[in-house]
């Protein structure tokens, strides 16, 4: 069974059709890149995994039972965590502070309830050793690399022991260095038995980690096989139009 | 790593000092902050008079320093909160005359002290209830709604008053008087307020999950707002917390002066926003420090007394506290420069 399951999800504002009966499935362990040129309708689906919005028409099922988001808190109770293309990070708060942001460990002295830094220092840190990052808890994510960063969006994640992670173009603004670090963090996610949609324009980057590959073009899913069947010469004629479907 | 100077974690186990590892270590954290640095301008002025006035450094002027800069202190701690949200109140001012007067005309009506300071209080709160709902959720600049309300607050001061001065504070007027302008062991009451408060506030910023949330709002409220945080209350909640802090010095100020006028409070907003702005917070957004506001209203009214006391005429003193006011906000950016 798969994990997630979309359904003929069709979308549209008003008269423009977004996204057209496209069917989508992720296993546990296993990540699927989710490619296609700009307006192909990539966000679009993001979001509606995501619960930004829902679609118009067309189901979402997790372990086979259907749901339906109407706020992104409903996507994160269902084990779908995303990594958003801006991280969505506070630069002024600690990296602890941004891992455990919304769902602070707290401790009661008293009638008081207090954050519990000792144990979210502990906790993040051990969330970035298993993602082998040496990003230290107490810095602030404003002093941070890029690969730092991500170490920290992705830890944030991890902190619910999500089903599915949705990351939407990691690799995108950061060094070369980094994108190896970003890569292995993806890794890691799959060793875990977490799902991952990867979001990405960089064709390296999906054929290094992903086992499915996607392709979406004017709203519609035009190819969806295995990587070790397909070539990035296969991916990018069906990304530009010049092959059809596959 | 420039982490020789963290001595407490030199025992701990190795995890633990991985763990803790920071680019800034504790003692450099503090040098780095505004608070550390204008308060050393504090101390350098106590100095510098210290030696121009025989009068600078007695019990008396102190007395009078520390209660003078309490009211604003006070305000400036709600401000701190506002301004962490990378958002402004200019209605504080203008707030404080009419809670004055509220609480004037239900102590003048003889209704005691208790309803007066319920009264004082629910009228701030109304009024930043309102701005934090046109702020929050009509998504208006905080600049202009409060602006507004400026306006709105000192109109409805004059009419509630019909235009007249309180004096008169009924049944509990000594016990309202006390409060307001006495000292309990050579501290006036409004420095022990302000204390207290501030201790509050330092408690809520470093360890409550409202002043977490805040300093996230401030620094990515996209970020927040996804996190599950429910910006929107929060921002609501911040415009009625610094509302009552101006109530609140606004309760204690009647009772120092013993009498109230509409006019109250005018302009008050420039001072408290100016103390809030040297004491390190930034607006735009993400910064605060609970200690900053009572610091950053002692370095202006240090300006103030001192310039008294070296016999500058008072005219001078806007033009100080405004030069003040530019170099701590230039100072903070080239050091924000050399941070990075």
């Amino acid at each position: 069974m798969s994990l997630l399951e979309l359904n003929s999800i069709t979308k549209s504002f008003g008269a423009i059709h977004a996204l057209q009966g496209v069917d989508l499935e992720v296993s546990a362990g296993e990540a699927v890149g989710l490619m296609g040129d700009n307006g192909a309708g990539k966000s679009t689906l993001m979001k509606i995994i995501a619960g930004n919005f829902p679609p118009t028409e067309g189901a979402i099922r997790i372990e086979g039972n259907e749901v339906t988001f109407s706020q992104p808190l409903d996507a994160r109770e269902a084990g779908i965590e995303i990594v958003y293309q801006d991280l969505a990070l506070c630069d002024n708060l600690t990296a602890a502070a941004n891992v455990f942001l919304g769902r602070e460990a707290k401790k009661r002295i008293g009638p008081f309830k207090m954050l519990d830094y000792k144990t979210m220092y502990q906790k993040s840190g051990e969330l970035f050793a298993e993602l082998k990052s040496e990003t230290r808890p107490r810095d602030l994510v404003r002093q941070m690399s890029g690969g730092q960063r991500q170490a920290v969006a992705i830890a944030r994640t991890r902190l619910s022991d999500p089903k599915l992670v949705l990351m939407d173009e990691p690799t995108a603004a950061i060094s070369v260095r980094q994108v190896a670090e970003v890569l292995a963090l993806i890794k890691r996610l799959k060793e875990t038995g977490h799902a991952v949609i990867l979001v990405s324009h960089r064709m390296p980057d999906v054929f290094e980690v992903c086992d499915r590959v996607a392709v979406l073009r004017r709203g519609t899913k035009v190819a969806d096989k295995r990587i070790d069947e397909t070539s990035p010469e296969e991916v990018t004629g069906l990304i530009t139009g010049a092959i059809a479907a596959a | 790593m420039t982490d020789q100077t963290h001595d407490q974690a030199s025992h701990a186990e190795i995890d633990e000092s991985i763990t803790s590892r920071q680019e800034v270590s504790g003692f450099a954290a503090i040098l780095r902050t505004q608070p550390f640095w204008v308060f050393m301008a504090i101390l350098t002025l106590g100095v510098v008079m210290s030696f121009v006035s025989d009068v600078f450094f007695t019990e008396r002027n102190m007395f009078n320093i520390t209660r003078n800069f309490a009211f604003f202190g006070i305000m400036a701690l709600g401000m701190s909160a506002v301004i962490c949200t990378a958002g402004i109140d200019l209605s504080v001012g203008s707030l404080v005359g009419l809670t004055g007067i509220v609480t004037g005309l239900i102590m003048q009506a003889g209704y005691g002290i208790e309803l007066g300071f319920i009264g004082c209080m629910l009228t701030a709160a109304a009024v930043g209830l309102v701005n934090g709902i046109l702020i929050a959720y009509l998504k208006m600049p905080p600049f202009v709604v409060t602006l507004g309300m400026m306006s709105i607050v000192v109109s409805l001061a004059r009419v509630v008053s019909d235009n007249k001065m309180i004096y008169d504070f009924g049944p509990d007027m000594d016990l309202f008087e006390w409060i307001g302008g006495e000292s309990v062991m050579g501290v006036p009451n409004v420095v022990w307020i302000m204390i207290v408060l501030t201790a509050v506030f330092w408690w809520v910023w470093r360890y409550s999950t409202w002043g977490r949330w805040v300093i996230a709002i401030g620094g990515n409220a996209q970020a927040a707002k996804l996190s599950g945080i429910p910006v929107e209350r929060m921002i609501v909640s911040v415009y009625v917390v610094c509302s009552l802090c101006a109530g609140l010095a606004a309760f204690l100020f009647v009772g120092y002066t013993g009498s109230v006028t509409n006019g109250m409070g005018f302009t008050w907003e420039l001072t408290v926003i100016a103390a809030t702005v040297i004491g390190g917070a930034n607006l735009m957004g993400g910064i605060v420090f609970a200690l900053g506001a009572p610091i950053g209203a002692a370095l202006i009214e240090l300006i103030r007394n001192s310039l008294l006391l070296a016999g500058i005429p008072a005219m001078w003193q806007q033009f100080f506290v405004g030069l003040f006011l530019i170099i701590a906000v230039l100072l903070e950016q080239i050091r924000n420069r050399g941070g990075k």
